[in-house]
């Protein structure tokens, strides 16, 4: 039997936020039962099986040429935002109904990464085939993915790589991918930009067919010098030059630090370990297990605050509030609840990726829970509130701390939780906005 | 600024870990603000400095135009404005088509244009050249914001220094204090939470994390954000997604709220006499590498609305007349298009600097010569800091050698008299 406590912690960061069943299973397997099952989980996935990826139905954009009436631009104006809106619908159902859950807790990581938006993109499908890519190549060698996402048109598009060419290189794509997605700033000159935007010339997407091909006549194909080594470097050479660098191990492990345990820098002895297991085949996985099991790591209860989408999706999937079978109202609150907070998916905010830590407490973040999480509270039914309305005050506030997956409260919250807990439903409310379920 | 970077920025100025605001203090509304508008410790004769930050680098060359130079024409084929286009200022400079409201404030003398300021070795980065003009150190990585600075010789009260952005901006941050970021939205809480168990929950807990601490501290003063909502009218949210076909950016950062829904709350603020002499606003969205013409032209009658009517409304007002309004960006952009119709990041660039009462209806400095380029890109002529100083002590009555590190330099006679 594992410490409770410490299996929370890991489920907390390795979940979209687990049910106390799941605390319970991982519990009394033990940590090293559980890892596995995390990180490389081998059964089916029923949840993921029951939320398939949408159809939906031809790219109004595609069919678009210059000679379409203003009607025709508006109907797929109107067509191309239900699409979108039915992919994020549809994103959040899946991130509730997984039973892998730190896979689509990756593909989510990756999305803050590369951070695309669907406000330049404009399409839905490409915005899928961008979360696809980040979800076929998102936990192996990360050379692999890099070369498919310097492919993606999602990604292309929202950095203007379609417009890089021979004649007049556009530097967006290449500053990016060394600064926020490969290197880090200062690991690189404004030369080495030059250059690596030269070796990406030439990509063109197809918006028909959804892919980016490489047009010779619009490439750069003479000798650069990026980084010290000249060479023809191409999309893929340029890639692997760029991972082999010392930078980028550390860099990538401090990524993930930041999003999967901690605000504060990540010790230097973590930092070799968790560089040490990544570096043979950058493989993304064996970093992410380092990190899981560094005791680093087992220091970082409070460290993070919920994101505004594992706070939502964490407690729908503690309520048993299933959000495909909300009221298609409902549904369309919930999203506009995760505008009101900052975090609608498929709209990071900069290419920067999404804010972290004291960024999400704000005043006017806390209204937008509370509205958010009285709505919850009036969904859910007997099994949950029953618990809840059941045996003295303590006994009330020790279930909503095993539902809720909450360690402990404080005696400030203690306070406030016995002022509601003749009301289940309010008791629920005030826990969902309480201090210590807003952290991680 | 990236996400990690303002992380690691406000962690390292206090304002997240163990800081004065993690450890409780009080998270400010606007009502908390229109409150002080009654101290009587406000000097009547103080000015109010508004910074207006654009994020993403806004295109200097394309906002304050060397029309007649051959060179700017050749460089930026498709892009270019010629004599006609321009708002013209003089003989060699004009204004973007869509700056009709800046044009007329600068007819008015209330408008004065600094240009090819930047700092030495730029950085093209939007993320640290942010940072830079945020810390106002570009020599190494700061950790505190240059209003932040001044903020703590004047005290360190949050509401001397209010941002209406989402998230506090760096600038605001200093060493042993912080400004307030001030929510906009008109949101009432919601039913079915007592108020009792509210205000419990905003009591500090002694020895939880600061993170936990912090999330408490935001329920300190919600109880009075009904009352705000009837005192303010509530800024409208941004659309998510516009419904024409104009290309967007790759964004950057930026406020959420449209740029005249912020800048009408510092109206009101100003206009009640409150106390904050401090007010930071924000646009995002300039990083136009690519289909910059339309776009950027769309995004500048943004900013030219909602600063020509703010600085007019503070012309109507005794309070009004001693705001002072400053603009800038990151960076400009390279002097030559790239093939995308667009622009990469470049160096030096235009300030904008307004008031009812500064002197304005002149051009600053001179334009760098767009024959004479460092690696493509303008040099700069002007340090930012002898703006920022200029600022400091002209309307803000402070010292801006204590604030910037020793920078002595100076723009004389930058707002001309209060």
């Amino acid at each position: 039997m594992a410490d409770r406590g410490l299996v929370a912690h890991l489920l907390r960061r390795a979940t979209f936020g687990p049910t106390s069943e799941e605390v319970d299973r991982a519990a009394a397997a033990g940590v090293e039962t559980t890892l596995p099952t995390l990180l490389t989980p081998t059964s089916a996935d029923a949840g993921a099986a029951a939320t398939p990826v949408p159809r939906l139905g031809p790219d109004p954009y595609a069919v678009l040429t210059r000679s379409s009436s203003r009607e025709e631009r508006q109907q797929a104006n109107q067509q191309r935002r239900e699409q979108i809106q039915s992919l994020g619908q549809w994103w959040v159902a899946r991130l509730f109904a997984a039973e892998h859950q730190l896979l689509e807790k990756m593909v989510f990581f990756w999305h803050g990464h590369w951070a695309t938006s669907v406000q330049k993109v404009k399409s839905a499908h490409l915005m899928l085939g961008h979360l696809q890519t980040m979800r076929t190549y998102g936990r192996g060698d990360f050379a692999v993915l890099a070369k498919a996402m310097l492919r993606d048109p999602a990604l292309i598009f929202w950095l203007d790589g379609q417009r890089n060419t021979r004649q007049a290189p556009n530097e967006n794509l290449a500053r990016e991918l060394m600064e926020l997605f490969t290197l880090g700033i200062g690991s690189y000159t404004e030369e080495d930009i030059r250059a690596g935007a030269r070796a990406l010339t030439g990509w063109t997407i197809d918006r028909t067919t959804r892919r980016a091909s490489l047009n010779p006549r619009r490439h750069d194909a003479g000798a650069k010098t990026i980084l010290g080594r000249t060479a023809n470097f191409d999309v893929d050479s340029y890639a692997d030059l760029l991972v082999s660098q010392p930078a980028h191990a550390a860099f990538l492990a401090g990524r993930l630090w930041f999003r999967f345990a901690s605000g504060q820098p990540m010790p230097t002895a973590t930092e070799e370990r968790l560089v040490a297991a990544y570096r043979p085949g950058r493989d993304v996985t064996a970093l992410l297990r380092a990190l899981f099991t560094d005791e680093a790591f087992l220091a970082t209860r409070g460290h993070l605050v919920k994101q505004p989408v594992e706070w939502a999706v964490g407690a729908m999937r503690q309520l048993g509030l299933n959000p495909t079978r909300l009221a298609a109202e409902k549904r369309r609150q919930l999203i506009g609840g995760l505008d009101g907070l900052g975090q609608v998916p498929l709209r990071p905010p900069s290419v920067g990726g999404w804010p972290a830590g004291a960024s999400w407490l704000t005043t006017s973040s806390i209204q937008v829970r509370l509205r958010l999480a009285t709505g919850f509270a009036a969904e859910v039914g007997a099994p949950v509130l029953d618990p809840l309305a059941t045996g003295s005050t303590d006994a009330k506030l020790d279930a909503l701390a095993r539902l809720l997956v909450v360690d402990a409260w404080t005696d400030r919250t203690r306070a406030a939780l016995t002022q509601s807990a003749g009301e289940p439903r309010r008791l629920l409310s005030v826990g969902l906005v309480s201090p210590e379920y807003t952290v991680s | 600024m990236d996400t990690v970077t303002r992380r690691k920025f406000l962690i390292a100025s206090g304002v997240v870990a163990g800081g004065a605001l993690a450890a409780g203090a009080t998270a400010y509304t606007l009502w908390d603000i229109l409150a002080t508008a009654a101290d009587p410790r406000r000097d009547p004769g103080a000015r109010t400095l508004v910074v207006v930050t654009l994020y993403g680098g806004n295109d200097g060359l394309a906002t304050v135009i060397p029309y007649a130079d051959p060179a700017y024409h050749d460089a930026r084929p498709g892009l270019s404005y010629s004599a006609e286009q321009v708002l013209r200022i003089d003989d060699t400079t004009g204004l973007n088509p869509s700056l009709k409201g800046l044009r007329q404030l600068y007819d008015d003398d209330r408008l004065a244009i600094v240009r090819g300021v930047g700092y030495p070795q730029p950085d093209r980065s939007h993320f640290r050249s942010m940072d830079i003009w945020h810390t106002g150190s570009p020599e190494r990585p700061g950790n505190t914001g240059w209003l932040g600075r001044w903020l703590d010789t004047v005290g360190g009260d949050p509401r001397l220094a209010v941002s209406f952005e989402p998230v506090l901006p760096p600038l605001l941050a200093g060493e042993t204090s912080a400004g307030a970021a001030v929510p906009v939205s008109g949101l009432k809480v919601a039913r079915g939470v007592p108020r009792n168990a509210l205000e419990a929950l905003g009591k500090p807990s002694p020895g939880e994390p600061s993170l936990q601490a912090r999330a408490a501290a935001c329920f300190a003063d919600l109880d009075k954000v009904d009352e705000m909502i009837t005192d303010v009218k509530a800024a409208a949210a941004a659309d998510a997604d516009s419904d024409d076909d104009t290309p967007a950016a790759t964004a950057t950062g930026g406020g959420r709220t449209p740029l005249a829904a912020q800048l009408e709350l510092v109206a009101q603020c100003v206009e009640a006499g409150v106390s904050t002499r401090v007010f930071s606003v924000s646009l995002g969205g300039f990083d136009f590498h690519a289909d910059e013409k339309v776009a950027q032209e769309r995004l500048l009658a943004e900013l030219d609305s909602a600063v020509s009517a703010f600085v007019n409304r503070m012309g109507l007002s005794e309070r009004g007349q001693k705001v002072v309004v400053l603009v800038y960006s990151e960076f400009g952009r390279r002097v030559r298009a790239n093939a995308s119709d667009g622009t990469d990041h470049g160096t030096a660039s235009n300030v904008l600097v307004a008031g009812p009462r500064v002197a304005g209806g002149r051009l600053i400095g001179e334009q760098p010569s767009l024959g004479d380029l460092d690696r493509g890109d303008l040099k700069s002529t002007i340090d930012f800091r002898d703006i920022y100083a200029s600022l400091l002590s002209d309307a803000l009555g402070a010292d801006p050698g204590r604030i910037l590190g020793g920078w002595s330099g100076r723009m004389s006679d930058l707002l001309g008299k209060a």
